[in-house]
């Protein structure tokens, strides 16, 4: 082993603008809009630690141009997104630019997507040089430009990934049948209001009451017979949830008269907690945070099992997956040491909807997406290999990509679909 | 009864069936629709109203889309139709393959059912096909016929118009056949669908081919037979094949609603576009504008000097450019005599030869060329040819002539026809040179071959453009996808002036942003040349002032500036005793004539493919030689060359004496072998193993492996991992040793030290796509190899079989290791000796700064070697970056390769002995992180940035032209020093 060098380094660091902790209730903070269905909950979390906080709505072709502007052409399309938004948003003079920040989040891992943040500083320096770049991570990175956290606001955050999730599910599960248009909206709405207050305040842990809410709220809207057509969508985290990201493809899917199913935001959590267990296990990778995550991975299953219980005990849905379920069909297609970007949690979920009747898939990555090399194309013949049935269409999102591009990919898969439901006699 | 229409809409034309009842056909049509597609749908149909009063309808085609669904009218996804119409038609087929206008498609009939489509990153289409016979300068059917002839096939990039471009200019500038090029472009579609689509699984059986190009050219059909082993029985190439998705459409329509005809065509009519489409504003806001626009650049003229009058001596420039040939004559006091500037249609010795003849009729005996030089690709070529007294590389004659124009010039930026090049000047030098990347160079002759697709001159074509009220936005990214932007376009309804308008602006962010990677227009400079045959397009100009929002000078010779630049260096470089050039004489040039053929260099493994121009008076001119030798010279002495150096250790390390008592291991040499060769290599030789290595890295050897390559934009060095796998599997060894390494060593500069996704998993991917894999013969333990204990445990479990006693096993991981340090000391040693040897030798010292593949002569192509032709000595990341300080940078340092890049540059940039030149190869995302941050470590101490793109492409023709940049900057630089 090389031994650590004591020589002079050299420092190539650009000044940025700190974050003043101390005044943090004087800015305001945008948050991009990457998870439409959580963002909104976890912000009400974060005012309770003085965070002021905005999820930006903003879209159209001025968002990309301004990223295109700042981000290298083979630089991942999330990361594009992200930063067009922030600048058309810092640009429509709806901001005191001097109070505002903008958030992102680092995962700390081997893919490049942890360099948003740098990425997003070097086009704040060109453009707004007073706006500070705060980091939302829990990987010790960028110390002193992260938010702070008390351990209670934590599970506060844990709780709302729950509540967002089991909204969401509800949504795509009643949305396609609805006999009054904008009813599941309506509901939408008023869920992540009343448990939003409820992060912000109290009765957040009450997850059987609350649970037992959303799922009566959604169950109580009138909808229609029949089964449509299942689509998944597994990928690259922003463009598996974020419709700037993936051109609006749940809205695609159901104008297209299928039912969307995505896999649950918490899954993705517990990949990252899960690796770090793993790396313990595999190359005996162990600190002083190793049994924290131990800790954490058991509460976070202990929760999940609620829910799954209240979806199970309410009958209507078809409940979210246990994660241990997910781990074991990872394992039946690559190992658990893939654990760059998405990883093996791509091919996991592709396995686990195939298994459970949703046998059509959109793995939806970013153009040149590294981790997807592997964990998305690279994985599907062995996917399909198990589940012959299986029926996945990769598709790439990129600024320049077409949208006429995708949704035909999107409708040879959908096709696919149709002619084996009919094959099977289920009525499309 | 009601017939069955269908209506297939491509991305460029629109065919049509009508099936009766039972299916048969009763009339099918085909036209290109020049992006009218409303309109040529309607007049298609209009054909077939006799036919029946009413009938069933159904639409298909990537374009038919948005025509479908506002018109109201059934749609069938063209794959689905092209399916149903296989299983009616040919039950007996296995597979079919569909290259339609800028789609390629793949169904597997039998054997699991499965269809598949290009991505949105691939060429191999018709659209390819078209835009390579604009270069060949012939029509589509003529390269068909021309292929046919074919001797010899030219290794050719497809997966992009923009890669195939370079590999092709290069090949014709050197005077390669015509013919065996447009084999070489049919062969490339083949290797794209095979590798691009069939992704792992072979094309066998009776295999069905349709769309249009497939049915027009019997040379792509010839490349097809040949690469699949199909047979004339196995290959059926349908007579309907163009109007075979139609076909398939019409079968589908059996299910839609019977309708009046009259009510069809008329909601064709209605389907007006949408609002889909972002529109910028228009380039001039009036016709006075125009004119004071055009006025302003009226200033920026040169004299002129009657020829035919003329009496004294003169200077030529020529320069023979990627599409076009450019001469310039001038006085002493630069004044211009003759310009000329027409495309080389790939002959451009011929093209000069001819000028120089008309020349000499026109100078008479009253004027005399002192001196005349020569830049642009074919610059070797042509000096040698007609005996011209100089050579310069293309950026230094730019630039010579933007001072011309602006003395207080501070930025250049030339649009040439597929090159653009900005320089950023200060005091009077070159201080920084950008030049587009393979991936990025939507250029100028974008619009020239998208004006021929509409069926115009690029001149009128553009001139469209100017007073276009809704300029399209059409996106700033690499031609192929401008294609998509422009079918979505016209699929909203923009006009041909708001396209004309959109893809002058495209070309303009194209170059500001992505090429010049500025980040807002004040980073350009405020005295801007603009230069290049693109600029003299009015709207490109235009769009340029509005983006940067400056007011910029374009010379009138705008696209005749290296040509200028060159007659200007040779004005100033003729001795002052030599009365006359060199150039070939006018009694010479009645007889000069020459004539070209091609070998592979057997001078080493690179197998070189050389070509040889013989001319008339016997002399010869070789070039595509990476080496003196390919050019039939001894090498005299010992190149000063680390990467050679590194590569030939390697090669070296197995022994085939040592180990072999348990069996045989296969190192695929590749990716993270590069680095962990003589670990490996020493731990299985300790523990009694025999160690076979992969072969040699070369196309053929990727070819082998294409069939199982799962993500075409995947980097080179992986996508041949495939090849070196084949090739071990092929040399019976008992198993092959590849592991998955999350973490790299870790060397205490970084704040982590992964490797790259790509790196770290690639064997998963091979596994999961090589059906000769499985888990006895591909071993792939997961490792960390900083931590003993995990290493041994888990190289004991995937060696099971083995009974390794644990005890062994740390002993010869130990011994592995201390391999891998003495091996990384000598490097470091020799990368001494080098600079102590360049020292000595006066030669100056480049950091080829990769990675530790980047020392496969294959995946660099041979440009150590060139470097080293070019005078220089050639180090490696690897062996200086210890010299260099622990850095901190802007960016995440979490990979340990890319630590070494920043600390090399840290060394290059406080050493004046020291370049550095980045290879990154193509596809490479996390070297869109390095290569800003290396640059900006050293231009901070005012160094040279040079970054060279790698892909399985092999053109040192544009390497060549970036190092001579550097080194001409560099010399310049080191001169203004001294005159300081």
């Amino acid at each position: 082993m090389k031994q650590r060098e004591e020589a002079p380094v050299a420092d190539f660091t650009e000044q940025y603008p700190r974050f003043p902790q101390d005044k943090r209730g004087e800015y305001l903070i945008l948050v991009p809009d990457m998870l439409p269905w959580h963002f909104g909950l976890l912000t009400s979390v974060l005012k309770r630690e003085g965070y002021r906080m905005e999820v930006l709505k903003n879209e159209g072709r001025a968002v990309i141009d301004e990223g295109l502007k700042h981000v290298h052409n083979d630089t991942c399309f999330p990361a594009l997104c992200v930063i067009g938004q922030y600048l058309d948003a810092l640009k429509s003079g709806k901001y005191d630019l001097d109070r505002t920040a903008v958030l992102i989040t680092q995962t700390g891992g081997g893919c490049r997507a942890s360099n948003y943040l740098s990425l997003i500083r070097k086009a704040m320096k060109a453009e707004f040089p007073q706006v500070p770049v705060l980091s939302l991570n829990f990987s010790g990175l960028e110390r002193g430009n992260g938010l702070k956290m008390k351990l209670s606001t934590l599970l506060r955050l844990a709780y709302a990934i729950f509540y967002g999730d089991l909204i969401m599910t509800c949504f795509n599960q009643t949305k396609p049948y609805e006999l009054q248009r904008g009813a599941c909206e309506a509901v939408r709405d008023d869920c992540l209001a009343e448990i939003g207050e409820a992060l912000a305040g109290k009765g957040y842990r009450k997850l059987k009451r609350n649970a037992d809410r959303i799922l009566g709220a959604f169950a109580a809207i009138p909808v229609s017979g029949g089964k449509k057509i299942k689509v998944g969508i597994v990928g690259e985290i922003y463009v598996k949830y974020s419709p700037l990201g993936n051109s609006h493809l749940e809205d695609f899917l159901l104008s297209e008269g299928c039912e969307p199913v995505v896999p649950a935001l918490m899954d993705f959590i517990l990949y990252c907690v899960a690796n770090n267990l793993n790396d313990a296990e595999f190359y005996g990778k162990r600190n002083a945070a190793t049994p924290l995550f131990g800790v954490a991975y058991r509460f976070l299953l202990h929760l999940q099992k609620k829910v799954i219980r209240r979806m199970e005990a309410q009958g209507r849905y078809e409940p979210l997956h246990g994660f241990k379920l997910l781990r074991a069909r990872a394992d039946e297609v690559l190992s658990q040491g893939v654990k760059m970007g998405e990883g093996w949690l791509i091919p996991a979920e592709m396995a686990l909807l195939a298994e459970t009747g949703t046998e059509n898939i959109v793995c939806a990555q970013p153009f040149g997406c590294l981790p997807n090399h592997i964990v998305g194309k690279g994985a599907m013949r062995t996917v399909k290999t198990l589940y012959p049935n299986a029926n996945i269409v990769p598709v790439d999102y990129d600024p320049s990509a077409t949208r006429v591009n995708q949704e035909n990919r999107i409708k040879l898969m959908l096709a696919n679909a149709r002619e084996r439901a009919e094959a099977q006699d289920v009525p499309v | 009864m009601a017939k069955l229409l269908g209506i297939d809409v491509g991305s460029t034309t629109v065919k049509t069936c009508v099936l009766d009842e039972d299916f048969s056909v009763l009339h099918t049509s085909y036209v290109r629709h020049f992006s009218r597609v409303r309109e040529c749908v309607l007049e298609e149909i209009e054909k077939v109203r006799t036919m029946s009063e009413t009938y069933r309808v159904a639409i298909t085609g990537s374009a038919g889309l948005g025509l479908a669904e506002r018109g109201k009218i059934p749609f069938v996804q063209e794959v689905q139709a092209a399916y149903a119409a296989i299983r009616k038609r040919y039950p007996d087929a296995d597979a079919a393959v569909e290259l339609g206008g800028e789609d390629a498609k793949i169904i597997f009939l039998t054997g699991g059912t499965e269809q598949r489509m290009n991505g949105s990153c691939a060429g191999g289409t018709g659209a390819f096909i078209d835009q390579m016979a604009t270069l060949l300068d012939c029509t589509v059917d003529e390269m068909d016929k021309l292929s046919l002839s074919a001797e010899r096939i030219y290794p050719i990039a497809s997966r992009c118009g923009v890669f195939a471009k370079s590999d092709i200019q290069p090949l014709l500038n050197q005077g390669a056949k015509k013919s065996d090029i447009a084999a070489s472009i049919f062969r490339a579609v083949v290797d794209q669908t095979v590798s691009g689509l069939a992704q792992g699984r072979r094309i066998k059986g009776t295999v069905l081919f349709l769309g249009g190009p497939l049915y027009f050219l019997q040379g792509l059909r010839k490349a097809f037979r040949e690469t699949l082993s199909l047979d004339e029985d196995h290959a059926i190439f349908p007579d309907d094949a163009p109007c075979f998705m139609a076909y398939g459409a019409a079968m589908s329509a059996i299910t839609s609603r019977e309708e009046k005809f009259e009510d069809i065509a008329a909601r064709i009519a209605a389907a007006r576009d949408g609002s889909a489409i972002t529109v910028g504003k228009p380039l001039f806001a009036s016709k006075q504008e125009y004119s004071d626009f055009i006025e302003r650049h009226r200033r920026s003229d040169l004299a002129f000097e009657n020829i035919f009058r003329y009496e004294g001596e003169a200077y030529l420039g020529v320069d023979s450019g990627s599409t076009t040939t450019k001469l310039m004559l001038i006085t002493p006091d630069d004044k211009i005599l003759y310009s000329h500037y027409q495309t080389n249609n790939g002959q451009p010795l011929e093209i000069v030869a001819n000028k120089l003849r008309e020349l000499y009729s026109l100078m008479g005996e009253r004027i005399v060329i002192r001196g005349a030089c020569v830049t642009g690709y074919g610059e070797d070529m042509l000096r040698a040819a007609l005996k011209l007294d100089f050579g310069i590389v293309e950026t230094m004659a730019h630039f010579k002539a933007a001072l011309h124009f602006n003395p207080d010039v501070d930025f250049i930026i030339d649009i040439g026809g597929q090159d653009i090049k900005c320089f950023k000047v200060k005091n009077r030098a070159i201080d920084s040179i950008m030049l587009n990347e393979a991936c990025s160079s939507g250029c100028g002759s974008f619009i020239q071959t998208f004006a021929k697709a509409m069926g115009m001159e690029i001149e009128p074509f553009s001139r469209l453009g100017l007073f276009a009220q809704h300029p399209v936005e059409l996106g700033s990214r690499c031609t192929v996808f401008m294609n998509s932007s422009v079918k979505q376009a016209q699929k909203e309804g923009a006009s041909i002036e708001d396209i004309s308008a959109g893809l002058s602006s495209s070309i303009v962010k194209n170059a500001i942003y992505k090429v010049i990677r500025a980040r807002t227009p004040e980073e350009l400079g405020e005295h801007i040349v603009v230069q290049g045959g693109t600029f003299l397009n009015d709207a490109v100009l235009r769009s340029f002032e509005l983006e940067t929002g400056k007011n910029v000078v374009r010379p009138a010779i705008a696209g005749l500036m290296g040509a200028f630049g060159a007659a200007l260096y040779a004005k100033e470089n003729t001795k002052k005793d030599v009365l006359i050039s060199s150039i070939i004489t006018e009694a010479e040039l009645k007889t000069f004539s020459y004539s070209s053929r091609s070998v592979n260099c057997k001078g080493c493994t690179s197998h070189c493919s050389v070509n040889i121009l013989t001319f008339s008076d016997g002399r010869r001119y070789l070039s595509g030689n990476k080496c003196e030798r390919g050019a039939g010279m001894k090498v005299t002495e010992d190149p000063l060359d680390l990467y050679r150096y590194k590569y030939r250790e390697l090669l070296a390390l197995p022994d085939p004496a040592r180990g072999g008592g348990r069996g045989t291991v296969g190192l695929p040499l590749q990716l993270v072998m590069y680095e962990q060769l003589p670990l490996w290599t020493e731990f299985f030789e300790t523990c009694g193993f025999r160690v076979v290595l992969s072969e040699k890295s070369s196309r053929e050897l990727y070819f082998k492996g294409q069939h199982t390559v799962a993500s075409d934009t995947a980097c080179y060095p992986a996508k041949l991992m495939h090849g070196h796998i084949e090739s071990l599997l092929d040399a019976n060894v008992d198993f092959i040793f590849y592991p998955c390494e999350s973490y790299n060593l870790d060397e205490h500069d970084s704040v982590n030290h992964y490797n790259c996704p790509v790196v770290a998993y690639y064997p998963e991917l091979l596994k999961a796509n090589n059906e000769r894999l499985n888990d006895g013969n591909l071993v792939m333990p997961y490792l960390d190899p900083n931590d003993e204990k995990s290493t041994v445990r888990n190289l004991g479990r995937a060696l099971k079989r083995y009974k390794l006693p644990a005890a062994l096993i740390r002993k010869a991981y130990r011994a592995g290791l201390a391999r891998m340090e003495a091996f990384h000391a000598a490097v470091v040693e020799e990368g001494k000796r080098v600079m102590a040897e360049a020292k000595a030798r006066g030669r100056h010292c480049v950091v080829l700064a990769g990675r530790p593949y980047h020392a496969d002569p294959e995946i660099n192509h041979g440009i150590d070697k060139l470097l080293c032709s070019l005078g220089l000595a050639v180090l490696s990341e690897d062996a200086v970056f210890e010299e260099g300080r622990q850095v901190k940078v802007n960016v995440l340092n979490q990979w340990t390769y890319h630590a070494r890049l920043y600390r090399a540059a840290e060394l290059c940039a406080r050493r004046e002995d020291l370049d550095l030149v980045q290879l990154v190869s193509f596809g490479c995302g996390i070297d869109a992180i390095t290569t800003d941050e290396v640059r900006a470590i050293l231009e901070r101490s005012g160094k040279l940035y040079t970054q060279i793109k790698i892909d399985e492409i092999n053109n040192l023709g544009v390497v060549k032209i970036r190092l001579r940049s550097l080194l001409a900057a560099i010399e310049e630089q080191k001169r203004m020093r001294e005159d300081v």
